[in-house]
């Protein structure tokens, strides 16, 4: 593993919780940027995530903020800058080894593995965790009972969390579409992440799905101790759940605060709602 | 939809699975009952263990095409790498070991180790692409064996193993043996195979595929199918598994070729062209995708149809075509599947 | 001045894979499917090409018309039959059900003209131009298969490019339903795109059994492969890539028949097509399609 450090302390406010104040931050992005297609999608973006901190990416439509998620999980390489997870860099890691290291993620159009079993969606999470070979698995060997077994133990676990254990043996596919969103955040927890990304987990949501989202959100973060970085358009949400936000227009972050600070911030007004035209 | 409709798929697979293996140990109990009784003709007997080989063919094409979902145009250059290897071994392990079973059982392995290694060395390249792209690099793959074992020799005398390639430089001793013959292909081979060895080949290909498809490595196989990105966003190593299954699929086929190989007196590098991966393709996709009982059966029907049209005899490449154009239309245009599902009564309650 | 005439050959052999490949790509760019009865399509084209001028003496170029509107019309029949009900279904479906019609195709011809190789006459006689003192002979066929090869290109980048019905193929390659909002007739521009491509197929049969003159039921089936490949090395989908990987195709091919083993050839050109795969995996001027996510 390369060790090799671009990393040069940037004066980015922090917007950690106070409970982390005293302890290694798990993200830390310096200068992050991409170019696509001429265009910097995302530009001198600096971040720094707390241990256990809930932190909310918003911005307009198009500002970048899938492509921030993007980055950190690797699915485009940065052109500048510097990613560091639990202090460590992640240049040259590509997704697979980023989400070893402690990312999971959720997607913005749902991308389950439709023609698999609910629990075996989770199951198929979980494989970096057992161990047995392919040769235990054909003859059928104690240890692949053992394994399957404790993964099939916990994956229903993880769905009970959400109420979803009774619904192990459906095909992901033929889930609800609220159920989808929700088996998304089960699987990504399965990998044992010290950071959740969840892109937009309220789209398409009434009220009360929302609302059932947002204390499970709450209740992740409360078992697992994990920091949480949400993108989501339901402000309430947001303006509920996070303990940071982060604003980006244009591929440039224009504020970072609390929720009271972003709500009376006059740049963040105008990117939302224009310019007031002068009379 | 109402979540009590929806199926409970563990069981649903668990018997599928069970059916699988009963409806296999029954055709082969019914298939040694009748031909004990002379009730198959002797042209059917001979056709036992080819059609046991194209089954495990289908099975382990199925691994690939069905479960890892990637399309394979060249899966019959892993059969004749079997083939070939599988023989030759036996070949040069007729005068050590003189019990005909354990000699094909160790050829058979002999021949899935030859097929696995082929697989390896293929999927290294084939397994960077995408869709189309890797079926025509598949294709390209089988059509490169298939001219490299036109132009093999290889042979044996006192002083050990020889080979060349394009022409016959081997320069064998007096009294040593020139095996593969390039474009003739091997000949004098001995008859070994057998219908219950081929049905415990089948047994053991359905035992490795059910057994890996139920466990760590079954459920990457169809996360990566199902979603590339969401599988590499879950940490799995995509081209560990991806390798996995077409190294284990090559290792069957190749069991499969030394099989059928040596159901035959002669073998040349021509049998195993495109349209015989063609042919195991399409045992795959009218069984079904991923539906291993659907494949078997189709690879049986599909090798025996062609014998049962004899009669008609300049017609009978033209039927098939018909009914291989006619099964496809007929499973999945939605118009004529309406059709038939209102005039079949016992389909009603499904199609609702 | 040896590898001239052999760069001329490969050429010309090049010139006949590169309009197949054309009917392939352009059927692969618009209804994204693996046409494999193409191939046989070009035996069609040949046949009819063979009975109209051996044994009812039309003037060879009125075969070659004949060939064009029979396989045209044939080629659209196919689309009609085979394909058009199958475009909702899994892509494996289609293609298996294209392998079907190839094997029809190829049995129909068995029935109807036996299987006996045919000695095919070349349709501009056995002559050839002898340039530089007469130490590099040009024969008539391969003069007339790199003209008509050129001529095909140009006439059809023109027509894609400036037609009201080439951009209408062009705006269904891209996007089937955006198209059809934008009130273009899918259905007929995919007939269209059929019937193009197996007109042009007849053109390739009369030129390549010119040049290698024995017919037979299966004359379309390898050279339909290599077309095939033909088209995925210049990049599939793409009209200049079918153009250019033919003839790189060719020009390889005869290349390593002449200098490396006659048999072995087809896995050379087999192998220089996975090698430029490796390195460019849309093929030479094919674009790779970035997933969203």
């Amino acid at each position: 593993m390369k060790a090799k450090t671009k990393y040069v302390p940037v004066p980015s406010k922090a917007i950690l919780p106070d409970r982390d104040a005293a302890r290694d931050p798990v993200l830390e992005c310096v200068n992050l940027g991409i170019t696509l297609g001429g265009i910097k999608a995302v530009d001198n973006f600096n971040l720094t995530i707390g241990r256990t901190e809930i932190a909310g990416l918003i911005g307009p439509n198009g500002a970048g903020k899938t492509t921030v998620f993007n980055l950190l999980t690797k699915v485009y390489q940065p052109t500048t800058g510097t990613i560091l997870l639990n202090g460590r860099d992640t240049h040259g890691m590509n997704t697979m080894q980023v989400n070893r290291a402690g990312i999971a993620r959720t997607f913005q159009n749902i991308r389950l593995f439709r023609n698999l079993s609910v629990v075996d969606n989770v199951k198929a999470a979980m494989n970096n965790e057992m161990h047995y070979n392919m040769f235990s698995a054909i003859l059928r060997l104690p240890n692949y009972r053992r394994e399957e077994v404790a993964a099939h133990r916990r994956a229903l676990k993880l769905l009970s969390i959400f109420d979803m254990q009774n619904m192990a043996d459906v095909p992901a596919g033929s889930l609800p579409y609220g159920a989808q969103r929700r088996l998304e955040i089960v699987r990504a927890l399965a990998t044992n992440p010290s950071l959740l990304l969840l892109d937009e987990p309220a789209a398409g949501m009434n009220p009360s799905e929302t609302a059932d989202l947002m204390d499970n959100i709450r209740k992740v973060h409360e078992m697992f101790q994990i920091a949480i970085i949400l993108i989501e358009h339901d402000m309430s949400l947001v303006m509920n759940i996070c303990e940071g936000i982060c604003v980006l227009n244009f591929g440039q972050i224009i504020a970072k605060g609390t929720p009271d600070e972003i709500q009376n911030n006059p740049a963040v007004i105008e990117a939302y709602l224009g310019r007031r035209k002068e009379v | 939809m109402t979540m009590r409709r929806l199926i409970n798929l563990k069981r649903v697979e668990a018997r599928r699975i069970y059916l699988t293996y009963a409806v296999v140990i029954a055709a082969y109990v019914i298939c040694q009952v009748m031909s004990s009784t002379k009730f198959l003709s002797s042209s059917m007997r001979g056709m036992l263990v080819p059609i046991c080989a194209y089954m495990v063919m289908s099975v382990s094409l199925n691994l690939v095409v069905g479960i890892s979902g990637e399309l394979s145009l060249g899966h019959a250059g892993f059969m004749s790498v079997g083939a070939f290897s599988g023989v030759a071994s036996a070949i040069l392990m007729q005068g050590v070991i003189t019990n005909a079973p354990v000699r094909l059982a160790l050829a058979m392995i002999v021949a899935a180790v030859f097929a696995a290694f082929a697989g390896f060395v293929i999927g290294i390249p084939v397994l960077r692409l995408k869709g189309d792209y890797l079926a025509i690099v598949t294709l390209a793959f089988g059509e490169i064996i298939k001219s490299l074992l036109n132009n093999f020799y290889f042979g044996m005398d006192s002083q050990g193993l020889h080979f060349s390639m394009l022409t016959d430089t081997t320069r064998l001793l007096k009294g040593g043996r020139l095996i593969i013959r390039g474009p003739m292909g091997i000949s004098g081979i001995q008859k070994i195979a057998t219908f219950p060895a081929g049905f415990i080949l089948l047994m053991i290909a359905l035992m490795v595929v059910f057994n890996l498809v139920n466990s760590r490595s079954g459920r990457a196989f169809m996360a990566i199918r199902d979603d590339r990105i969401a599988a590499e966003s879950i940490g799995l190593d995509i081209t560990k598994y991806k390798m996995m299954a077409f190294v284990t699929s090559a290792a069957l086929a190749g069991a499969a070729g030394a099989l059928f190989a040596m159901n035959y007196s002669t073998i040349v590098a021509n049998k195993f062209d495109f349209n015989t991966s063609i042919l195991i393709l399409v045992f795959v996709v009218l069984g079904g995708q991923g539906n291993m009982l659907g494949g078997i059966i189709a690879a049986a029907v599909l090798t025996i149809l062609p014998e049962k049209l004899r009669q008609f005899s300049d017609y009978r490449m033209l039927l098939y075509a018909i009914i291989l154009i006619v099964m496809m239309l007929a499973t999945n245009n939605d118009e004529i599947k309406n059709f038939l599902n209102r005039i079949n009564p016992f389909r009603r309650k499904e199609a609702e | 001045m040896i590898f001239l005439n052999y760069f001329i050959s490969g050429i010309s052999l090049g010139s006949i894979y590169a309009i197949i490949a054309l009917g392939y790509t352009m059927v692969y760019g618009i209804a994204k499917m693996l046409n494999f009865a193409h191939g046989d399509v070009i035996m069609v084209g040949a046949y009819v090409c063979f009975y109209a001028v051996s044994r009812y003496e039309f003037p060879p170029f009125v075969g070659v018309i004949l060939a064009m509107f029979v396989c045209t019309v044939l080629g659209m029949l196919v689309e009609r039959l085979a394909y058009k009900p199958l475009r909702q279904a899994p892509s494996l479906a289609v293609l298996i059900t294209a392998i079907g019609m190839s094997y029809f195709l190829q049995n129909t011809a068995l029935l109807l003209w036996s299987s006996n190789p045919k000695v095919f006459p070349s349709i501009v006689g056995r002559g050839a131009f002898k340039l530089f003192e007469g130490k590099l002979s040009v024969s008539h066929i391969t003069a007339l298969t790199i003209s008509a090869c050129v001529v095909i290109m140009i006439v059809l980048s023109l027509f894609i490019s400036k037609t009201r019905l080439g951009k209408a193929m062009r705006a269904c390659s891209e996007d089937k339903g955006a198209a059809q909002l934008m009130g273009i007739n899918v259905n007929a521009t995919i007939s269209l795109t059929f019937a193009i491509g197996s007109g042009l197929a007849a053109v390739a049969g009369a030129l390549l059994c010119s040049a290698y003159p024995t017919l037979m039921p299966t004359t379309g089936a390898l050279p339909g492969i290599k077309a095939f490949t033909a088209a995925v090395f210049g990049g599939i989908g793409s009209i200049p890539g079918a153009f250019l990987g033919g003839l790189m195709l060719g020009v390889i091919e005869i290349f390593a028949k002449a200098y490396i083993s006659s048999q072995l050839s087809d896995a050379v050109v087999f192998a220089v097509l996975i090698i430029v795969l490796l390195v460019k995996p849309a093929g030479l001027l094919g674009k790779q399609a970035q997933e969203k996510v």
